[in-house]
C-alpha cells in the first residue's frame, strides 16, 4: 500500500477525505434503512468502493471539471459537490432533488450547479455523452476535464467502443473509468471479457490505460491525478479500471447470498476497506482511535439531520408531471 | 431571388446559422473536408468554418448522437448527420434513452438542443436499406420532435428554426426532393415553425395530408383534378410529424367532411395513424365519409427491382385515384 504522504496532501486534506469515506458509508448504510422500512423502494449502493471513488475524484478541479458518473458514485458525486441531503432528497423522491426532482430512481447523481451530468439507466450511454462534453473544452479552447465513470461489466457495450475510438481520434480532454468489482449483478468478471485486464482495452485505441487498485488511497489518488494532468495538457484520453469491492447485494432487489459463497461473503467483510483504510490513518500518524470516533459521532449526526431534513422537504406537487416535456411546456427554459 | 434546390436551401440553412452563432458545429460520415457528405449537404462548409466545427466522424451512430448530445448539455448546437436514415437504427437507444429524456429526467436542469439530420425515403433504387422512412420510431416520444420539409422554402426555415430550437429535433429530409425540386425563396432571413402544419391549398371538397415526395404527388393530382373534375381539395404539408398539430388537421377535416391521408411508409402504424386517430376522435360527426389511407403495402420496406420498387410505391396515379375516389364517396 502507497503510503498516504506520497500523495503531497496535507493533514487536514486527508483527515478531510476519510471523513467522506466515512460519511458515504454512513449515508449509503442509512438509504438501505430507509429502503427497508418502505421510505424509499430502492438502493444501488457503493458500499467497498468509497476509498477509490474519493481518491478517484479528489485530483480534479471540482468547479471547472465535469463528471459524468454512474450510479455507484455517490461519495464521489459529493466530492463534486452535492450535500447528503441531496442524495436523501434523491432517495425519498423529493422536489428538491437536484438530480431529477423526483423524477429518476435513487442514485441517479445529476447537479447542474455541480458541472453532474444526470445519468441514466441504460448503462454506458453517458460514455459516448461524455465524449461531446469533452469535445466542448476543444471548442471553447478551455482546459477543463471530462470524467466519466462505468462498471466493467457494462463496458462490454458497444458505447464503450465507440466512445474511445472517437476520444482516440480527437485526442479529447477525458478520462474514462471502469469501477470493476467483478460482477454484473450476478455475472462473473470471466464472462464479461476475454483476457486479465480491462485496462487493455486502451491498447487498441492508442490511448493511456492503467489497472489501479481502489482499495489504496495513495495509488489511486496518484493515478488520477497524472490522469487529469495528462489530459489537461492536451494529450489525449486515459482509460483507468479501477480495481473496488462491491460488498452489497447488487441493489436491494438483489440476494448475493444465491451467487456468492459464504466464505467470499465473509472474506469481502473481513477486509472491508474502510477499516482497512483507518488501521492506515492510525498507523501513519493522521488520526487516532478517538479521532476516528469523534468523525463518526460527527458524520451521524449530520445523516441524522439530513434526514429529518429530507424527509420534511415537499413531494413533487403532481402537476410536476406534465411540465419539462418541450421547452415552451410549463416549466422550460 | 435565386433558384435554389431542396439540399441547396438545406446547405444555406446550415451556411447561415453557423454564421450567425459560433456554438453550431456539424459532423457525420463524410460530412468534412472536400466531400460536405454523401449528398453535398455540407459541402463548402469546412472549408469556410475550419474543422473543429466541421468534422467526419467515424461510423459509429451512437457515438455521433451521444457527441452531440453532449455538446448540447454544454450549450453547443450540434448539428448531427447520419447518412441514411436506415443508419440511424444503431443510435436509437442515445438518441431515446439519452437526448429526448434529458430534459424531462431532470426537470429542465439539463437540456439537449440537437438537430439530428437525415436522409429518408424511396423512389431512388434504394432497395432496403437506402430507402425506409425510420420516423415511426421516433414518434410518440415526448421530448423528441420529428419532423420533414416537403417545399423548397421549408427545407431551409424549418431547419434553421430546428437549429434554433432548444429542443432536440430529428430531421427527416427526403432525398428523392433533393435534386427534384427547385424553387425560388426570398435572399432575406426567414424562419418557418416546426411545430405547425401548412394549409398549401384551401378547398371545400376534401381534405388530403400528406408530406415528402407523396406530397408532390398530392399537388399535381389536385391541381389536375381541380381543372379536369372540378374538385376543390384542401392540401395540408403536415411538417411536424411529431407532436401533431392537431388544431389544423382537426380544423381542416371538420370543414370538408373528407380526409385523404397519404404517405409512403407502410400502411400500418405510421404517422398516419395517430393523424386519423386524432381526426376520428374529435371530428367523426363532421365526416362524411370513411377516413381514407393511402400508403405502401404491409411488406418490410422497399425491393430493388425496378417492378418490385414500383409496385411498393405510392405513385401519382394512386393518388390521383385516391383523390377521385373520396370524392365520389
Ligand atoms: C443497457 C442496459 N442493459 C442492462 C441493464 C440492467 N443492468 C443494470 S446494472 C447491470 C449490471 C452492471 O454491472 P457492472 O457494469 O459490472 O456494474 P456494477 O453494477 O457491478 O457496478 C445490469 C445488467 C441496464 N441498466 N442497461
Ligand atoms: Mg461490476
Amino acid at each position: 500500500m502507497e503510503k498516504l504522504k506520497a500523495t503531497g496532501l496535507s493533514k487536514k486534506e486527508i483527515v478531510e477525505a476519510y471523513r467522506m469515506i466515512k460519511l458515504g458509508r454512513v449515508l449509503d448504510e442509512r438509504l438501505w434503512q430507509l429502503t427497508r422500512i418502505g421510505k424509499s423502494s430502492f438502493i444501488i449502493s457503493g458500499q467497498g468502493s468509497e476509498v477509490g471513488q474519493v481518491a478517484m475524484a479528489l485530483p480534479f478541479q471540482h468547479k471547472e471539471d465535469m463528471f459524468l458518473p454512474y450510479y455507484r458514485d455517490m461519495v464521489a458525486s459529493m466530492i463534486w459537490g452535492m450535500s447528503t441531503k441531496d442524495i436523501l432528497l434523491g432517495s425519498l423522491g423529493k422536489q428538491e432533488d437536484p438530480s431529477s426532482h423526483g423524477r429518476q430512481m435513487p442514485n441517479h447523481y445529476g447537479s447542474v450547479e455541480h458541472n453532474i451530468v444526470s445519468f441514466g439507466s441504460t448503462v454506458t450511454t453517458q460514455y459516448p455523452l461524455a465524449t461531446g462534453v469533452a469535445y466542448s473544452a476543444i471548442l471553447n479552447e478551455k482546459d477543463y476535464v471530462t470524467l466519466v465513470t462505468t462498471g466493467e461489466g457494462s463496458a462490454a457495450e458497444g458505447d464503450f467502443h465507440e466512445a474511445l475510438n472517437f476520444a482516440g481520434i480527437k485526442k479529447l480532454p477525458i478520462v474514462f473509468v471502469v469501477e470493476n468489482n467483478e460482477y454484473a449483478i450476478s455475472t462473473p468478471v470471466e464472462d464479461e471479457f476475454s483476457g486479465k485486464k480491462l485496462a487493455d482495452h486502451a491498447l487498441a485505441y492508442h490511448i493511456k490505460g492503467d489497472r489501479i487498485d481502489g482499495r489504496d488511497f495513495a495509488a489511486t489518488y496518484l493515478a488520477f491525478k497524472e490522469a487529469a494532468d495528462y489530459a489537461r495538457s492536451g494529450k489525449g484520453p486515459v482509460l483507468i479500471e479501477l480495481m473496488v469491492d462491491r460488498m452489497t447485494a447488487h441493489s436491494s432487489d438483489d440476494d448475493q447470498s444465491i451467487y456468492r459463497s459464504d466464505d467470499e461473503l465473509k472474506a469481502l467483510r473481513d477486509n472491508d476497506v474502510i477499516p482497512v483504510f483507518e488501521k492506515q490513518l492510525i498507523e501513519e500518524g493522521y488520526l487516532t482511535e478517538k479521532e476516528l470516533d469523534d468523525i463518526l459521532k460527527e458524520v451521524t449526526d449530520e445523516v441524522n439531520q439530513a434526514t429529518d431534513e429530507a424527509e420534511q422537504s415537499p413531494d413533487p406537487d403532481v402537476s410536476e408531471l406534465y411540465k419539462h416535456v418541450y421547452a415552451h411546456t410549463e416549466g422550460g427554459r | 431571388m435565386k433558384e435554389l434546390t431542396y439540399l441547396e436551401a438545406i446547405n444555406q440553412a446550415i451556411d447561415e446559422e453557423m454564421a450567425r452563432d459560433k456554438g453550431v458545429v456539424v459532423f457525420g460520415e463524410d460530412v468534412g473536408g472536400d466531400k460536405g457528405g454523401v449528398f453535398g449537404a455540407t459541402k463548402g462548409l469546412a472549408a469556410k468554418y475550419g474543422d473543429r466545427r466541421v468534422f467526419n466522424t467515424p461510423i459509429a451512430e451512437a457515438e455521433i448522437a451521444g457527441l452531440a448530445t453532449g455538446l448540447g448539455l454544454m450549450g453547443h448546437h450540434a448539428i448531427a448527420e447520419f447518412q441514411f436514415a436506415d443508419y440511424i437504427l444503431p443510435a436509437v437507444n442515445q438518441i431515446l434513452s439519452e437526448t429526448t429524456r434529458m430534459r424531462y429526467r431532470t426537470g429542465g436542469d439539463w437540456t439537449a438542443p440537437v438537430v439530428f439530420r437525415t436522409p429518408y425515403g424511396a423512389g431512388v433504387r434504394g432497395g432496403l436499406y437506402h430507402s425506409q422512412a425510420t420516423d415511426k420510431i421516433f414518434l410518440g416520444q415526448p421530448g423528441l420532435r420529428v419532423v420533414t420539409p416537403s417545399t423548397v422554402y421549408d427545407a431551409k426555415g424549418m431547419l434553421k428554426s430546428a437549429i434554433r430550437s432548444e429542443d432536440p429535433v430529428l430531421f427527416y429530409e427526403h432525398k428523392r426532393l433533393y435534386r427534384m425540386i427547385k424553387a425560388e425563396i426570398p435572399e432575406e432571413e426567414y424562419l418557418v415553425p416546426i411545430d405547425k402544419a401548412h394549409v398549401i391549398r384551401e378547398g371545400e371538397d376534401l381534405t388530403v395530408i400528406s408530406y415528402g415526395l407523396t406530397l408532390q404527388y398530392v399537388l399535381k393530382s389536385v391541381a389536375d383534378l381541380a381543372e379536369t373534375e372540378g374538385i376543390d381539395a384542401e392540401v395540408i404539408d403536415l411538417r411536424s410529424l411529431y407532436p401533431l398539430d392537431k388544431e389544423t388537421l382537426i380544423k381542416s377535416a371538420s370543414k370538408t367532411g373528407k380526409v385523404l391521408l397519404v404517405t409512403e411508409d407502410n400502411l400500418e402504424s405510421n404517422v398516419m395513424s395517430e393523424v386519423a386517430a386524432t381526426i376520428a376522435e374529435s371530428a367523426l360527426f363532421d365526416l362524411d365519409a370513411p377516413i381514407t389511407r393511402l400508403a405502401a403495402p404491409n411488406t418490410p420496406t422497399v425491393a430493388y427491382a425496378a417492378n418490385l420498387e414500383k409496385e411498393f410505391l405510392v405513385s401519382e396515379e394512386k393518388v390521383r385515384q385516391a383523390i377521385l375516389d373520396l370524392a365520389q364517396f
